[in-house]
């Protein structure tokens, strides 16, 4: 009885009376809730995933939550991260995220990770923890997040996300598959589809990031099935779920029988990324906002060519001619070669693909406007929105 | 049989997210896929022809890696799963 005892005394009245939802449950009660209490979780990300996951695993009662972030929070974040809000627009994500889990819950212990998670922190970071939770955007993190993890011998609560569908799995766990078994390599950059394929519906890492805090909490209470070994597809648009089987990989290069890799790597490198990509770097061939309005005024003879999507050029627009960049190649000849043509985009992405494509194609004047419509917005005309 | 396609690569594929075709093999409805949506090829095979690392096909709820690859024999009724490697928000930042 002394051991009952003990145990009830490491939660206080307040505690009890706030997991009391817990503790009438037999899958939970005072077990459960203590061990969710010891429990140390680290979210990689306090975005769209890392919204939902960080404030259903503080409410649960979560001991020790991390967060690894070092981004700062814009208007664009709003429709889909909901631990920040609108007054906390500016203000680094780990600060907002860290006093909306408090005022959730002020007994949880959040320890914030200002820093870009690399090889060379993530091993030592993830050692204070039990279960990573995975909430990032970009391949090379999602590699490094995963050979961390099987080196380390941590679950990786893994979810995903793009436009209206979601992944979600629980990867490196001994007995079952880690990231790698599925996808042993990433896409090269070359085949990336056009930033208007991006975007996402605002509640889709919602349904994602609840899924993955799901999962944390049975790994954490050792109750119910895991998703080991199972991917599950959600499909927002059609609401299917679908379950596909991942089998652990024996030639797999990390958590194979004969690993390749034995230590962490640069990422950027394998996933093919070379420095930086950042969109609207200035080339010759580049033209700036302020040049291309000064030309206008002036009355040259340029054509403006929008290689947006028709969706987007309804957001607004600065009277170009619409020819998404993906129609390009058929539509060439509605264009005429011998006039000087000015391409844009949102930031410059795709109108850069869309000017090489031209000039292979023959035409010798084409300027790609180097930051698209937004820098037009913020520099030139505060009339046309930023999206 | 039926095709399933994710999101990233609808736009190669008329916009459409289930194809139906008729074969007998993995390798034979890929092939009618392909030849159908020219422009699917370089995002599912590298230059070598071979299907790509980061996109797995799923025949139902099984790997085809774990089944006879192509040769996989396929049924009216069944679904074959293209499911790429997908990062976030973005298809690769």
């Amino acid at each position: 009885m002394a051991g009952i005892a003990e145990k009830v005394a490491s939660l206080s009245n307040d505690e009890i009376l706030r997991y009391s939802r817990h503790l009438i449950m037999p899958e939970v009660g005072m077990d459960g809730q203590l061990k969710l209490k010891q429990a140390r979780v680290l979210c990689i990300g306090a975005g769209g995933l890392g919204s939902p996951l960080a404030l259903y695993l503080a409410a649960a009662g979560v001991g020790t939550l991390g967060i690894v972030d070092f981004d700062v929070v814009d208007f664009t974040n709003l429709q889909r991260q909901i631990i920040h809000g609108t007054r906390d627009v500016g203000r680094k994500k780990l600060d907002s995220a860290a006093d909306a889990l408090h005022e959730i819950n002020p007994n949880i212990d959040v320890r914030k990770f200002e820093t870009r998670l690399s090889s060379a922190n993530a091993v030592e970071l993830f050692r204070e923890f039990d279960i990573i939770v995975d909430g990032t955007d970009n391949f090379p993190t999602r590699y490094l997040v995963n050979d961390a993890c099987v080196l380390s011998g941590k679950p990786n609560v893994y979810g995903s996300i793009f436009r209206f569908e979601g992944q979600a799995s629980v990867f490196a766990m001994k007995e079952g598959p880690c990231y790698r078994c599925l996808y042993p390599e990433p896409p090269p950059p070359g085949l990336v589809p056009s930033c208007a394929e991006g975007g996402v519906l605002g509640i889709l890492p919602g349904l994602v990031g609840v899924i993955q805090a799901t999962e944390t909490i049975k790994l954490i209470l050792g109750t119910g099935e895991p998703l080991v070994g199972r991917l599950l597809l959600v499909d927002a648009l059609s609401m299917h779920f679908r379950e596909l089987k991942l089998r652990k990989n024996p030639d797999c290069p990390i958590c194979g029988a004969h690993p390749t890799v034995t230590e962490l790597i640069d990422y950027n490198q394998f996933c093919g990324i070379r420095g930086e990509e950042a969109p609207g770097h200035t080339t010759m061939a580049d033209m700036t906002v302020e040049e291309l309005k000064k030309r206008l005024e002036r009355g040259d003879d340029l054509f403006v060519l929008d290689v947006r999507e028709p969706h987007e050029y309804q957001i607004c627009n600065i009277s170009g001619y619409l020819i998404p960049l993906n129609d390009l190649p058929r539509r060439v000849s509605e264009l005429d070669s011998s006039r000087e043509i000015v391409v844009h985009c949102k930031t410059g992405g795709r109108s850069a693909k869309a000017a090489d494509f031209l000039r292979q194609s023959g035409f010798s004047k084409v300027h790609n406007l180097a930051g698209g419509i937004n820098a037009w917005a913020e520099r030139v005309d505060p009339k046309v929105p930023k999206y | 049989m039926k095709i399933l396609v994710p999101t990233p690569l609808r736009q190669y594929a008329g916009k459409r997210s289930a194809i139906d075709v008729q074969a007998a093999t993995v390798g034979e409805a890929l092939q009618s896929l392909v030849s159908a949506y020219p422009d699917l090829r370089k995002h599912l095979y590298n230059e070598q022809g071979k299907l790509r690392a980061f996109v797995n096909l799923y025949l139902n709820d099984e790997d085809i890696r774990y089944l006879q690859q192509d040769q996989t024999a396929v049924s009216d009724g069944d679904t074959l799963s293209i499911i790429p490697s997908i990062a976030g928000g973005r298809w690769l930042s």
